[in-house]
C-alpha cells in the first residue's frame, strides 16, 4: 500500500470499531500573523489511537486544543461523531464533556483532593449521585494507581501521580475519545513511564485516542497511526513503521535524524 | 475623670456602627462578587458595565454617595427602602450607599484573586463540561476567596471607619455621637481618644482574625 498525504491508512488493529468519530475539513486557524493550522484534513476513526508529532510550534497542540474547542478555528469544520463541533453555550459543554483531555501542566483543581477531582464532573455534569460518582471515581483512581492518594491534595503529589490522576479525571466522564497534549512533557524522566503505561493500557481497550507527545517509543508501540505535522500543516500521516522506517519527506527525515541519533 | 460620659449611650453608638459595618459588609461582598464575575464573563455588556461600575463609584468620595442617597434617592424620589422612620430609613440608606461604595473596592480585590488562579484550571474544568457559571463557581471564585482574605479584611476594616460618614445624614453612629460630645463637653483630646480607641477595638480583632484565616485557607500550588 501507498499512502498518500489526507487518506485514512488501513488499521491493522483488531480492537479497532469502525466509522468516524472526529473529522477535521480544510480547518484553518491564525495566531495574528501566524498562520498556525493550514488547510487541516483528518479523520479520526473509532477505536483509533493516532500519535501527532512533529517540531515544537508546528501547531501540533492547537490543532488538539481545537477539538474540543478550546481553540476557536478561523474556517473550516471539525465533525465529532456526526456533529458539528457547536460554537458557544450549553451545547459546546455537553460535547466537551464527551471529549476529554490530559494537558501537559495536568491542570488539577489545587483546592479539591484527588477523589474531589475526579468526581466534580460525574455530579455537576453528568448530574450522577454522590455515592456512585465515589466509587467510580475510586475504581478509575485504581485502574491508574494512586487510589492510595485519593484524599491527599494535588499539590501532594509527584507530577506522575497528579497526570494519572489527570487521567482518571478525564475518563470519569466516559469520554468517546481522549485528547493528549503533551502529557509528559513536563514530568521528571522516570515518571513518564508510569503515566505511558497507563496510556498503554487504555489504548489496549479500545479507547479513541488523539495523543501529541515527543514520546517516539509510545508512538511506536501504541499508535495504528502516525501524523507529521510540521509549519502548521500535517506532511505526512502513515503508520508508525512506515514513518520511522520509511518516511517521505523530507521534512520528517530531517525531524526524525534529529532526535533518532541514538 | 470620666464622669463627663454620664448621660451618653457610648455602646449604643457603637452598635449603631456594628450593624452598619455588618449589613454593608455582607452586602458589599454579594455585590463586589456579582460585580467581578461580569468583569470577567465572556459577555462583553456585561463586561463594560462591571468596568464602568468600578471606574465611576470608586473615584466618587463616599459622601458624596452617602449625601446622595439621602438628597437624591430619599427626598427627591421617594426611596424610602420599605422603612417608615426616619431613623430607619436613614439607617437603610446609608448601608446602601456603603454597599455601592465598597462593592467596588470588593470587585477590584477579589478580580485580582482570579488573576491567581492558573487558567489551565479554567481550561481543564471547560474540557470537562463544565459551563461558565459552574467553573466561576466551583473552581475560581473559591480559590479566588482564598487568596484575598488579606485584601478583604483591609477593605472590611476600611469599611468600619468608613461608616463614621453615615453621620452626614444623620445616623446615630459613635462618629455623630462624637461630634455631639465634643460640642458639650469641655474634654476635646480625650473624647477623640476614646472614640479612637472605640473603633480599634472594632478593627484590630478583625484584622488579627483575618490574618488567620488567610493562612488557614490559603490554596497549596
Amino acid at each position: 500500500m501507498k499512502p498518500t498525504s489526507g487518506v485514512t491508512v488501513s488499521n491493522e488493529d483488531p480492537t479497532a470499531g469502525t466509522g468516524d468519530l472526529v473529522v477535521l475539513s480544510n480547518v484553518n486557524k491564525h495566531f495574528g500573523e501566524l498562520h498556525v493550522l493550514q488547510d487541516i484534513e483528518l479523520t479520526i476513526a473509532r477505536g483509533e489511537v493516532v500519535v501527532v508529532i512533529g517540531p515544537s510550534g508546528g501547531g501540533k497542540s492547537t490543532l488538539c486544543r481545537a477539538i474540543n474547542r478550546l481553540e476557536t478555528i478561523d474556517s473550516g469544520e471539525i465533525v465529532i461523531d456526526g456533529r458539528p463541533l457547536p460554537a458557544e453555550g450549553r451545547e459546546l459543554a455537553a460535547l466537551r464533556a464527551d471529549v476529554g483531555m490530559v494537558f501537559q501542566s495536568f491542570n488539577l483543581f489545587a483546592h479539591k483532593t484527588v477523589l474531589q477531582n475526579v468526581t466534580l464532573g460525574q455530579v455537576k455534569v453528568r448530574k450522577k449521585d454522590k455515592k456512585e460518582a465515589d466509587e467510580r471515581a475510586r475504581h478509575l483512581l485504581d485502574r491508574v494507581g494512586v487510589a492510595s492518594q485519593a484524599d491527599k491534595y494535588p499539590a501532594q503529589l509527584s507530577g506522575g501521580q497528579q497526570q494519572r490522576v489527570a487521567i482518571a479525571r478525564a475518563l470519569a466522564m466516559d469520554p468517546k475519545i481522549m485528547l493528549f497534549d503533551e502529557p509528559t512533557s513536563a514530568l521528571d524522566p522516570e515518571m513518564i513511564n508510569e503515566v505511558l503505561e497507563v496510556m498503554q493500557q487504555l489504548a489496549r481497550d479500545g479507547m479513541t485516542m488523539v495523543v501529541v507527545t515527543h514520546e517516539m517509543g509510545f508512538a511506536r508501540s501504541a499508535a495504528n497511526r502516525v501524523v507529521f505535522m510540521a509549519d502548521g500543516r500535517i506532511v505526512e500521516e502513515t503508520t508508525p513503521d512506515q514513518f520511522f522506517s520509511n518516511p517521505r519527506s523530507e521534512r520528517a527525515k530531517d525531524f526524525l535524524s534529529k532526535i533518532l541519533h541514538h | 475623670m470620666f464622669d463627663f460620659l454620664e448621660g451618653y449611650d457610648l455602646l449604643g453608638a457603637f452598635w449603631v456602627t456594628v450593624q452598619l459595618t455588618f449589613y454593608s459588609a455582607i452586602g458589599a461582598l454579594i455585590w463586589g462578587t456579582a460585580l467581578a464575575a461580569m468583569r470577567v464573563s465572556p459577555v462583553p455588556l456585561m463586561r463594560g458595565f462591571g468596568t464602568s461600575y468600578v471606574n465611576v463609584v470608586r473615584n466618587i468620595p463616599l459622601t458624596v454617595i452617602i449625601v446622595f442617597t439621602s438628597l437624591g434617592l430619599f427626598q427627591t424620589l421617594g426611596v424610602t427602602l420599605g422603612a417608615d422612620n426616619f431613623t430607619t430609613i436613614n439607617f437603610r440608606l446609608a448601608v446602601l450607599g456603603l454597599i455601592a461604595y465598597t462593592a467596588a473596592f470588593v470587585c477590584e480585590a477579589l478580580r485580582s484573586g482570579i488573576n491567581t488562579v492558573p487558567l489551565g484550571q479554567t481550561e481543564a474544568a471547560r474540557a470537562i463540561g463544565l459551563s461558565f457559571p459552574q467553573v466561576l463557581r466551583l473552581i475560581v471564585l473559591p480559590q479566588a476567596f482564598r487568596s484575598v482574605v488579606g485584601p478583604l479584611a483591609n477593605v472590611l476594616i476600611a469599611l468600619t471607619k468608613n461608616t463614621t460618614v453615615a453621620a452626614a445624614i444623620g445616623v446615630a453612629e459613635a462618629a455623630s455621637l462624637m461630634r455631639e460630645m465634643i460640642e458639650n463637653e469641655a474634654q476635646l483630646i480625650l473624647i477623640s481618644a476614646i472614640f479612637a480607641f472605640g473603633f480599634i477595638c472594632l478593627t484590630l480583632p478583625t484584622g488579627l482574625f483575618l490574618g488567620w484565616v488567610s493562612k488557614k485557607v490559603s490554596v497549596k500550588r
